[in-house]
């Protein structure tokens, strides 16, 4: 699947970046220096291991711990994808299957300089009461990481995992490349978050693709409040089962200078299969945002809908909502709408009116425009999306 | 308390409020009737410093302060409250968002406030006027009201697209608020003069005060005669009618 799609990205020279850095040793969570735990924790990686059940963690190109929570052995594994592909020889009928290494320079690269990754397996039938975590953790400047991580969530199993992607407070330019392959076996339901936390001269690319088989439900959620040189993705879903569904959801602050293009594909392969793409957008100072949406119905009885709603907090940012939907067979329903302006003055009035000064009353606006409840996710996460969210809206 | 003196007002270029008068002194709560358009909204945003409201001549004076060019929200913190006829709809704002953020002197009394208004814990967890009843509107909007406890309310309608059984919870919950208070209270219908005391009423025509005076007598010769019957009490002078 093209997971690429995106013109007008500023072109990337990789002779910028560095390799081979000094290693990391690896060591429990609770050993990390403070930054690091600090940082992460703004990217939902809980160092303390609190409310997960089972954690991955790399370091530049260290996998530095990976563990499970007592309970939940037996029911997932978690760990390197390094060791992963020694240890299950079928593992590579899943490895660089769905994306494409030849597909563009970023997978090249990744496909050429791996640095590991993570590997998450939920087996078949299980469901995790609380999330995993899985961190990637940028720690040395101009350093380029190239991560590959595989995801399959086994026949009915039922998880979460938040994906926090993050860099040390030292570390100003960068580049982050993460190939992430998802199997969403039969019935199964995965729900993954990822959140970015960059610098304004961090580089980003994520190449995503995603198979979600009959009866079987795939949940994203990315979040990027935080400004970055550049991010450009366009993750793909494959829905080939009956019944399957693939849902994206984002959230983004789009500041300072940044140019941001993310979309999302969703192919509608199977009977009365539903996929849906649904993102705010907040671009302010001289920000540039492309949200692209791309449906594509190709049976019976699907339906797709794409929504889009930009906020603009400057004269000199711009928002482009692209959606696309091709619809190839009699019957599919597929929709869009998308809404970009500015905070309605009558709305900041009428909250003045009630004594908040005109910037308390665009901050109160702002942050109920990336209201997460939209989503419909499940309790706890919201509220942990919601927290994430308003805290760094607060700082802004 | 509220003073206002030769007030006109422009909206996008057009004049909505002429040369208006009117004295509100403190305990007293007084009426506005008029036909729509004839510019009752306008006055009340224009009292709050709406920026489409253009005050082109005239002054506004709130507890003795030149109020006329004040930001709205300096105006709030001098006393002044307001109950909106259409609010907007704030999508992702839940009304408790606001109810934290709000200037409030009864903030402690809002269990008590939301069972007065029949209101459960749940509303307080939705979206701001979004998808709201027109009694969810009204409402929301005496709540608020009731939790800022201001000095002087300002009440735009309070009974209009309401049913009977929420029009008696808020008449009851405005005349506890409003019994030895201050304020203006806009109505088409009077409705809401079944349930408070107000001291004086005053029809506006076509921008202006037509005529003053009891509010229960005004409002039974307009459900008589129609406002047919106050443009021309306007064409003769002033009116004052007791």
């Amino acid at each position: 699947m093209n997971t690429s799609q995106g013109e007008n990205v500023p072109t990337l020279n990789l002779k910028e970046f560095i390799r081979g850095v000094k290693k990391w040793t690896p060591c429990p969570l609770t050993k990390l220096p403070d930054d690091v735990a600090k940082r992460s924790l703004q990217v939902g990686i809980r160092p303390d291991e609190g409310d997960r059940s089972g954690t991955y963690f790399q370091m530049d190109d260290v996998p530095v711990f990976h563990g499970i929570k007592k309970g939940f052995e037996g029911k997932v594994e978690v760990g390197s994808m390094r060791q992963a592909l020694q240890r299950h020889e079928w593992l590579k009928d899943y490895f660089w299957q769905l994306i494409d290494k030849s597909a563009d320079e970023f997978t090249e690269l990744a496909g050429r300089d791996w640095d590991d990754g993570y590997f998450v397996r939920i087996l078949e039938g299980q469901k995790l009461t609380l999330p995993l975590q899985a961190c990637l953790f940028v720690a040395t400047d101009r350093f380029n990481q190239n991560v590959h991580n595989v995801i399959v969530a086994e026949p009915g199993s039922d998880a979460q995992i938040i994906t926090g992607c993050t860099i040390h407070p030292s570390v100003s330019r960068g580049l982050h490349i993460g190939v992430t392959e998802i199997y969403v076996k039969r019935g199964a339901r995965l729900t993954f978050t990822m959140i970015h936390n960059w610098a304004p001269e961090f580089d980003t690319r994520p190449r995503t693709a995603i198979l979600v088989e009959e009866g079987a439900t795939f949940v994203s959620n990315y979040i990027c409040l935080s400004p970055v040189r550049s991010l450009q993705m366009f993750p793909a879903a494959h829905c080939v089962g009956e019944g399957a569904r693939a849902r994206f959801n984002s959230i983004l602050y789009v500041k300072d200078g940044s140019y941001v293009d993310v979309g999302a594909k969703i192919v509608l392969d199977g009977k009365g299969s539903r996929g849906e793409i649904v993102s705010r957008v907040i671009a302010t100072d001289s920000a540039q945002a492309y949200l692209r949406g791309l449906i594509v119905g190709r049976s019976e009885d699907s339906k797709g809908h794409i929504e889009c709603r930009g906020l603009l907090l400057s004269n000199k940012a711009s928002i482009h909502a692209i959606p696309r939907l091709d619809a190839e067979i009699r019957g599919v329903e597929l929709t869009h709408e998308a809404a970009i302006g500015k905070i309605a003055k009558e709305q900041i009035e009428y909250l003045m009116a009630r004594g908040l000064s005109e910037e308390e009353a665009e901050a109160l606006l702002v942050r109920g425009f990336m209201d997460v409840s939209m989503f419909g996710l499940p309790a706890a996460l919201n509220e942990e999306i919601r927290r994430i969210v308003e805290s760094v809206s607060r700082a802004h | 308390m509220l003073r206002i003196e030769n007030l006109t007002v422009e909206v996008a270029d057009k004049t909505v409020i002429r040369n208006l008068t009117l004295e509100v002194p403190k305990g007293e709560v007084h009426v506005l009737f008029g036909p729509n358009g004839s510019g009752k909204s306008t006055l009340i945003k224009t009292i709050l410093g709406f920026s489409n409201y253009k005050v082109v001549k005239g002054k506004i004076y709130f507890k003795d302060r030149d109020i006329t060019d004040m930001p709205i929200n300096e105006r709030i913190k001098l006393g002044i409250g307001v109950v909106f006829q259409n609010p907007p709809a704030l999508r992702g704002v839940k009304l408790k968002d606001l109810l934290n953020n709000v200037l409030g002197q009864a903030k402690d009394d809002l269990g008590k406030f939301t069972k007065l208004l029949n209101l459960n814990h749940e509303f307080l967890e939705r979206d701001l006027n979004v998808d709201f009843s027109g009694g969810e509107v009204k409402r929301s909007e005496i709540l608020q009201l009731l939790v800022q406890r201001p000095d002087f309310a300002l009440i735009d309608e309070p009974d209009s697209g309401v049913d009977v059984e929420n029009l008696e919870r808020i008449g009851k919950a405005l005349s506890e608020y409003l019994t030895g208070g201050t304020g203006i209270i806009i109505t088409h219908t009077g409705h809401i003069l079944r349930y408070l005391n107000a001291t004086k009423g005053h029809v506006m025509i076509n921008g202006t005060i037509a005529c003053s005076g009891n509010p229960l007598k005004i409002l039974t010769q307009i459900l008589h005669e129609g406002y047919g019957w106050c443009e021309k009490c306007l064409l003769i002078g002033k009116g004052e009618f007791h």
